[in-house]
């Protein structure tokens, strides 16, 4: 594929997973301004989406959005500011989006098992 | 009161190239005056070794950009007193470019870039045929209508901090320049053009700080432009054909 061609798809990839933060985002704080009404409890979150198969759905939808979004952003920052070279700068930026995509399931995996508990 | 023969004007000027050095300056302050009078009058009258360039001193041939006071500046059309209202001027070279001597840069590089942003015009008709007919209403016009007046005086390519973080970026003109064409219904050259703007140094590396349409002399936005080049590479990439 043509740089061209990979450029605009990244661009069009960042700009789409945007589209979604933007609403999972304006979500995830609107459920921490409703959560914190009463107190902030572990209890209260665990009861709230522990065992929440939508809420774990939308955790899922978010960290995928992340996982797309943030690592162009990264790729863009390290080849302006740093000498790495593009072989190198797309290594990072690949490892990134895997340690968002690993770490972040396993959150949505462990408030998700709250609800078992 | 600007005008008077008695006051002066505190003048430092870049000497030398990459590795040179501000000499101070003093210069009868006129009134209407320019910058680029106060560097004739240090060149006539001051110091005959003093390298820069100029030609129509009238805002159309784009050729006496420098920085002035820290930004860069069409110098002809810059009156004194709009940039130096405490009687001080720090004028040096373009940014961005590699200066030659004094204020002098090499524009080599920033044309190449219209170059490989497909800055040339593609005709599709011949001489035989008749002329293209474009309302002035005709919103691709339109379109080029707001792009066509640069000319090419390199100050948006000076302020734009993503040439300087990544020196391969085409930059606002060239880019600019494209959206023109790509708006030009007498072009042929489609997807080629777009394919040669969407490089990985191409349109996709803006970041929209909007550097080139705050410094535009002829009050330009290639940021629009730009923008309007992600889109048109984007359309062209989900149908397809780029």
């Amino acid at each position: 594929m043509s740089a061209a061609r990979v450029e605009t798809w990244l661009w069009l990839a960042q700009r789409g997973s945007a589209a979604v933060l933007a609403v999972a985002v304006a979500v995830h704080l609107a459920g921490i301004i409703f959560a914190v009404q009463g107190g902030l409890t572990a209890a209260e979150i665990a009861g709230r989406v522990g065992g929440s198969t939508a809420w774990a759905a939308f955790y899922g939808v978010f960290v995928v959005a992340a996982t797309v979004h943030a690592p162009i952003g990264i790729r863009t920052v390290l080849s302006e500011m740093t000498a790495l070279p593009p072989f190198s700068v797309n290594a990072v930026a690949a490892l990134f989006a895997a340690m968002l995509l690993v770490s972040g399931f396993i959150a949505v995996a462990a408030v998700y098992q709250l609800g078992a508990a | 009161m600007a005008g008077t023969a008695s006051e002066t004007l505190s003048v430092s000027i870049w000497r030398g190239g990459a590795a040179g050095r501000f000499v101070a300056y003093q210069v009868p302050r006129r009134e209407s005056q320019t910058v680029l009078d106060v560097v004739t009058f240090v060149q006539r009258r001051l110091d005959a070794s003093l390298s820069y360039r100029f030609a129509c001193r009238v805002g159309m041939c784009g050729s006496c950009a420098m920085t002035v006071n820290g930004k860069p500046r069409w110098t002809c059309r810059t009156h004194v007193s709009k940039v130096a209202k405490d009687g001080r001027l720090e004028i040096a070279p373009l940014r961005n470019l590699p200066v030659v001597k004094d204020l002098s840069v090499d524009m080599r590089t920033f044309f190449d870039k219209w170059t490989e942003a497909g800055g040339a015009f593609a005709p599709t008709a011949t001489r035989a045929d008749g002329f293209a007919t474009i309302p002035p209403t005709d919103a691709k016009r339109r379109n080029a209508d707001g792009g066509i007046e640069c000319i090419g005086c390199g100050v948006c390519y000076s302020a734009c901090d993503v040439v300087a973080w990544n020196p391969k970026y085409l930059g606002p003109a060239a880019l600019n320049r494209a959206w023109t064409l790509v708006n030009d219904a007498r072009d042929g050259a489609g997807a080629g053009r777009l394919l040669k703007v969407a490089g990985d140094a191409g349109c996709h590396a803006c970041h929209s700080h909007e550097a080139c349409r705050e410094h535009c002399p002829k009050h330009l936005n290639p940021t629009a432009a730009i923008a309007s080049l992600k889109r048109a590479v984007a359309v062209a990439a989900l149908k397809g054909s780029l």
